[in-house]
């Protein structure tokens, strides 16, 4: 077996899966989302999963952030197996730990985007006001400070991405999963939300896996997987080498 | 979370204002079919309501409802004052006779006979005259609510039956000595006060012609021993107020259809409420969906859900009832203001309230099973 990691001399591994499989549907109809999967991921690392559509990047990271159950192999994420965990213990795992960034965004369009940026607060039963005071500063943090009443519809495209990565950021989860997170945006507005990404998430222990076809932000990766059909083709360090070359000042 | 579900139930205002509507509508339906029924129950028992000072009634066994007279022995008074425990008991005659007014128009009028002594069972109201002046010669009462309704005369530019005028009764000569006001009644047929001689003498001759034998029982003794001990002497029915109103109202309610009808509207209510309410939470909660599973993903638990779903429809579900029992009864004043039979006792709006919280439960529930079963995967799709 061969554990593909960029970095993995650096101490414990945030996430390791070790011949990780799933597969969808039975006898005939089944299908291998993925077919054993090798990868560790060391804390503050950020992780780029590459690969043509339907090669199991998805699967992947669903599975790592406890959305989704695997069918054979095994997968600890910071030291816990979250396929274990019962489907309430998994919810509140996700609550506690994990940050979502999605393709299409998913905020709320009935909220504002202080209150977008507040649910995750709201979700642990954080007082509403303190929920909103943290979520004000969190998109102080991301460049739109001067947005925070504004409703999704009135927000373009890279700041609604900058509001669902303040969203995914503000309860300070040790992990955050980004799925295509700039294939809605054109380059130069997903290349300034990268550089919030980058600048904002990767604070800490924080561990990123950041799920993408676009190759113009390879340049903000600590390493990059490489996936073909459901296998890790190769895990080869980010233009970063290791050291984020887009961290601000 | 629970102003985050508001937010996102208010937040598409066409299907937020669709949903209030269908439920307001619902509502109303209800509430107005459901409040006429009642009010038709309640004006069947007017006349019995209107005799109140007795607290009892002897009847016939066979007798049906109020204006269902079954002719029983004159010695049934008798019979009844001789029951210990009885204060007093007076005759009441109450038969259907032809009359014509003075212009020749004809009508049907109920006749009603008090008692010639005591004028026992005399309407509530006396508006015009006195009620002494039912024994003058030939007098007769008129009701004086709405007389161009049921007492006008058709010849000569036409007006109604007034006091002072002369009419016949059966053939038989009466004047209008006095007028008196009543609950609006079901019955049709405007209802005509003289003294119980004087209403013999107007209707057909019979075998028997006491109605009713109006009881008042002494104060401190049970009513309903009083009610047997008279049962077991005269082997007739002896039915209380309430009791006489209630068999009233069952047996017009049950042969009339007006349950049926009114039970449909109030049906169709429910139907309309249940698809519109239903279809449009459903479909709210299916737009939404793509929003709840990112808060799956995100950690929100079932239960939590549960909670933002059931505020919405909540939510939608009073803010529908109020308007729609505030429009419900806007409309009922305006009916009831034209004498058409409306009433809503508190019964109707509890039930209302009711009913239209399972709808909206029965909604809510069929979006929670939806919002149970979604793969929070989805937001990966």
């Amino acid at each position: 077996m061969t554990m593909h990691n960029a970095t993995i001399d650096t101490g414990l591994p945030a996430i390791v899966c070790r011949n990780l499989a799933k597969t969808y549907g039975e006898d005939e109809t089944t299908v291998h989302a993925l077919r054993g999967i090798d990868l560790a991921i060391r804390p503050s690392e950020l992780m780029m999963l590459v690969g043509p559509s339907g090669c199991g990047k998805t699967t992947l990271i669903s599975i790592i952030a406890g959305i989704l159950d695997k069918s054979g192999g095994d997968c600890q994420v910071f030291g816990e197996d979250l396929s274990a965990m019962d489907p309430g213990q998994r919810t509140a795992w996700r609550r506690d730990h994990a940050g979502f960034v999605f393709q299409s965004f998913n905020l709320m369009p009935a909220l504002t985007a202080t209150e977008n940026v507040a649910i995750p607060l709201l979700i642990r039963g954080t007082p509403h006001r303190e929920a909103l005071e943290r979520a004000a500063d969190m998109l102080n943090r991301v460049g739109l400070a001067d947005r925070r009443h504004a409703r999704p519809r009135q927000l373009s495209g890279g700041q609604q991405q900058r509001v669902a990565i303040g969203r995914a950021l503000v309860h300070e989860p040790r992990l955050v999963v980004c799925d295509e997170p700039t294939s809605a945006l054109d380059h130069e507005t997903g290349y300034q939300v990268m550089e919030v990404l980058r600048s904002v998430a990767t604070a800490g222990d924080r561990t990123l896996v950041v799920v993408t076809h676009d190759e113009r932000i390879f340049e903000f990766a600590d390493s990059i997987a490489r996936m073909d059909d459901g296998r890790i083709t190769g895990v080869t360090p980010g233009f970063t080498n290791g050291a984020p070359a887009r961290k601000p000042q | 979370m629970n102003r985050i579900a508001l937010k996102m139930l208010m937040g598409d205002r066409l299907k937020y204002f669709g949903l209030i509507a269908g439920i307001a509508f619902a509502t109303m339906l209800i509430v107005q079919q459901s409040s006429i029924l009642v009010g038709f129950a309640k004006q069947t028992g007017s006349f019995i309501r209107d005799t109140a000072q007795a607290d009892l009634w002897v009847m016939d066994p066979q007798v049906r409802f109020s204006q269902d007279a079954v002719p029983v022995r004159d010695t049934t008074v008798q019979l009844a004052r001789g029951v210990p425990g009885v204060e007093w008991a007076v005759p009441l005659y109450q038969g259907f006779l032809r009359g014509k007014m003075p212009d020749g128009t004809r009508f049907t009028m109920i006749m009603v006979g008090l008692d010639d002594a005591t004028l026992m069972g005399a309407p509530p109201v006396i508006v015009e005259g006195t009620l002494a002046d039912l024994r003058r010669d030939k007098a007769v009462f008129i009701q004086a609510d709405k007389p161009e309704k049921k007492l006008m005369m058709k010849q000569g530019g036409g007006r109604p039956l007034a006091l002072g005028d002369r009419f016949s009764a059966n053939d038989h000569d009466a004047v209008v000595t006095g007028t008196y006001r009543a609950r609006e009644s079901f019955f049709w047929e405007p209802v005509f006060y003289t003294t119980y001689t004087r209403a013999l003498q107007y209707a057909p001759p019979e075998r028997n012609s006491l109605a009713f034998v109006l009881v008042k029982v002494k104060p401190g003794n049970d009513l309903h021993a009083v009610k047997s001990a008279i049962e077991r002497k005269t082997g007739l029915a002896v039915r209380t107020n309430e009791e006489f109103v209630k068999i009233t109202a069952d047996y017009i309610l049950n042969t009339t259809g007006i349950i049926v009808n009114f039970g449909l509207a109030v049906a169709l209510g429910v139907l309309i409420g249940s698809l519109v309410a239903g279809q449009t939470f459903y479909n709210f909660t299916l737009d939404n969906l793509r929003h709840y599973g990112a808060l799956k993903a995100m950690g929100v638990s079932d239960r939590q859900l549960m909670g933002m779903l059931l505020l919405q429809a909540a939510t939608v579900a009073l803010l529908g009832y109020s308007i729609g029992v505030g429009l419900g009864s806007g409309m009922g004043w305006i009916v009831a203001s034209q004498g058409l039979a409306f009433s809503m006792p508190w019964h109707v709006p509890a039930l209302t309230l009711l009913a239209i919280l399972s709808v909206c439960a029965v909604a809510a529930w069929l979006s929670l099973s939806r919002v149970f079963r979604l793969d929070p995967a989805v937001v990966f799709k």
